[in-house]
């Protein structure tokens, strides 16, 4: 999978759960970027990535991520 | 809302809830605000947000209260102030398999393991009556779903230091007490998780991250499922299910297979799938729920399927059936209106997506699921919780004998509207023929008092009628007519004189008890048949107007004669030739007297 395609899927998926149209993510993104962003909606967040791309995260991948580019990254590495 | 009806997509609605509940907010229906408590022993956000969705799209707007993680039982047995002040309309204990404060130990002896089993029943007892005795509202109690390991292999199933049994033990407790407790609920995870499978369910991942008691995918139906009691508590069931036949009761179209050319029962595997949904539908209809027909066929090969040999379903099981060639949203509206209930007590079941999207589009108010193929159809209506019953009374079964009377009386107004149908539904049969001896008092009272339907008021003596009875050269009928209401007895009297060619009709009168009921075609068919059979060629009537039988004026101009004469009085004379007639009734089974 192209990382290109990764950011625009992920991109409707952070849009879809934020419920925010204009948002755009990019590798450097984190919580702290995006206001709605916490605990509880990371869990939300997860989930629908899950969804999207159809792969389950190992906790340890979840609880390891820094940024939106480590979460590409899985993604890729999952998907192949 | 569509997106929220079983089977439903438990990842989109997650990832979109914030813009479904906007939508669902922004719609504009009436909501009934209900105050939920949820005292979890795990994390309950999602669970929340989630029944928040599915209550809000049943016209439920809930306003939750949410204890402190892991306060649930200190809430339930203490109390806790914001709680007090919240009155819940109902509280909901979420607990799970990870709430059992302690399971038996494999070196402990039986005692042990039942005084385990005792306190863990004090522990739930002790919270059931701190919500009962503080906040009087009913309570739903998840049950445990089954663990995910088995020290014991399969014998943790019947050891008593086994989790399974253990498990088994507390489910089986909590059933008893539902049993016998009013306002007491078991949102049975037990049978969700069995559903789903134990491995989906179970996610350890979901537990030690984030504390959920299940996998996050698995929310949705969760909530759906306790959404479905919650709806019940508070009305908001539906109340019948609009079927239709044709590829949704039985495999085919029976009216192009013939009655013998669909598929129902043994013979064929599609006929057995028909065959169960039918036995499904018999157990929906024995708990109270009433069953209708929708189907585009003529009523006599739909009738034909339902008495199909090896159907379950028969014509008595419903309340009402409704077979024609109307688009099928205006007749669910019509079975709403003549069950008397609201559209929103609707489920329409239909096989054909066409027909589910012009009764979805019409009537948003019924719920029409995608019931999907042949061998899903059970599962759907049942995992949709339409009916799900919090409340069972002897009157749930005594509900379809009570509607289907009131359908019955409905619909003989409602066929108004096409008026052959509603004469063919009064079932008539008249017995029209010469006169008898016995008769004569009863034809001449009528003939003497009646005044309105009388074109000649000529009133006779029962001398009189005496000797046109025992005259040939008259044609004398009496009609008398039933129906399923009744015998209404005699209530026609005609007497034509034959002359010649012509028979000149000096006496035509009826009951207006029987007005519009084709009773008087009936008399003229049976009058050309005896005019003919006499000889004559043509009818002569005649019309003296009184200041009471306006009504029958133009009686003669209906039935086909025309007017021949007409003097300065406004009596007239018409004139109907009776070569090449053609009988009129249509409605009504003629018989002659024995």
């Amino acid at each position: 999978m192209e990382e290109k395609e990764v950011y625009e899927r992920l991109n409707e998926v952070f849009r879809d759960v934020f419920d925010d149209d204009d948002l755009e993510v990019n590798a450097e993104t984190t919580a702290d970027d995006i206001d709605d962003w916490d605990s509880l909606s990371h869990i939300t967040l997860v989930s629908a990535v899950e969804d999207e791309f159809g792969i389950r995260f190992k906790m340890g991948e979840v609880s390891g991520m820094k940024n939106v580019g480590e979460m590409v990254d899985t993604i890729i590495s999952r998907a192949q | 809302m569509k997106e929220l009806e079983y089977p439903f997509d438990p990842g989109y609605i997650l990832k979109k809830k914030r813009s479904i509940k906007r939508a669902l907010l922004s719609d504009g229906r009436p909501r009934t605000e209900k105050r939920i408590a949820v005292l979890a022993g795990s994390t309950a956000n999602e669970i929340v947000d989630m029944l928040e969705l599915f209550l809000l799209d049943i016209g439920i707007a809930p306003v939750f209260y949410l204890s402190e993680y892991n306060r649930w039982w200190q809430d339930a047995v203490f109390g806790e102030p914001e709680l007090d002040s919240f009155a819940p309309d109902v509280a909901f204990i979420h607990t799970s398999l990870r709430n059992i404060t302690a399971f038996p130990r494999i070196d402990e002896d039986k005692a042990a393991a039942d005084a385990l089993f005792d306190a863990e029943m004090e522990k739930f007892s002790a919270a059931w009556d701190g919500i009962k005795s503080r906040y009087k509202c009913p309570i739903i109690q998840n049950n445990f779903e089954l663990p995910f390991f088995r020290i014991m292999g399969n014998r943790d199933a019947y050891d008593y230091r086994g989790r399974v049994n253990f498990v088994t033990r507390l489910n089986a407790a909590f059933a008893k007490h539902a049993e016998e407790s009013d306002g007491f609920y078991i949102n049975d995870i037990n049978y969700l998780s069995a559903c789903k499978g134990l491995d989906k369910w179970s996610d350890p991942a979901c537990w030690h991250m984030y504390k959920y008691a299940m996998s996050i995918p698995e929310i949705p139906e969760f909530s759906y499922n306790l959404a479905a009691i919650i709806k019940s508590l508070f009305g908001k069931n539906k109340k019948a299910l609009v079927l239709d036949l044709d590829n949704t009761l039985w495999g085919g179209v029976v009216g192009d297979d013939g009655v013998d050319g669909i598929e129902i029962g043994p013979e064929t595997h599609m006929g057995q799938v028909y065959a169960e949904f039918q036995r499904y539908l018999k157990l929906v209809r024995d708990s109270g729920v009433m069953l209708t027909v929708c189907s585009k066929n003529d009523e006599e090969n739909a009738m034909a399927g339902l008495n199909h040999p090896s159907g379950i379903l028969r014509p008595d099981d419903f309340v009402m059936i409704t077979a024609n060639w109307e688009n099928k949203d205006a007749n669910v509206a019509a079975t709403a209106a003549g069950l008397n209930i609201g559209e929103d007590a609707l489920v329409f079941v239909d096989d054909n997506p066409a027909e589910r999207a012009i009764v979805a589009s019409q009537l948003p108010d019924v719920a029409v699921p995608n019931i999907g193929a042949p061998e899903e159809y059970i599962r759907v209506l049942d995992r949709s919780r339409f009916f799900e019953m919090t409340a069972f009374s002897g009157d749930d079964l005594k509900r379809n004998e009570m509607y289907r009377q009131n359908a019955a009386r409905a619909a003989q107004q409602s066929k108004f509207a096409d008026y052959g149908e509603y004469l063919d539904s009064l079932e008539m049969t008249a017995v029209i023929d010469d006169f008898l001896p016995v008769y004569l008092p009863r034809i001449t009272q009528l003939t003497n008092k009646s005044n309105q339907f009388n074109l000649t008021t000529r009133r006779f003596t029962e001398d009189e009628m005496r000797a046109v009875y025992s005259d040939p050269g008259y044609i004398r009928l009496y009609g008398s007519l039933k129906d399923k209401f009744g015998d209404n007895g005699i209530v026609s009297v005609v007497i034509g004189k034959i002359d010649g060619d012509s028979v000149d009709i000096i006496l035509w009168l009826m009951s207006c008890r029987v007005l519009k009921r084709e009773m008087e075609y009936a008399m003229l068919d049976s009058l050309a048949n005896r005019a003919k059979a006499a000889g004559a060629k043509e009818l002569i009537g005649h019309y003296y107007p009184t200041r009471k039988n306006g009504m029958v004026k133009e009686l003669y101009r209906d039935f086909g004669f025309e007017q021949v004469s007409c003097d300065e009085e406004q009596n007239t004379c018409w004139r109907l030739a009776l070569d090449g007639y053609t009988p009129r009734t249509e409605h009504i089974k003629i018989e002659r007297n024995e």
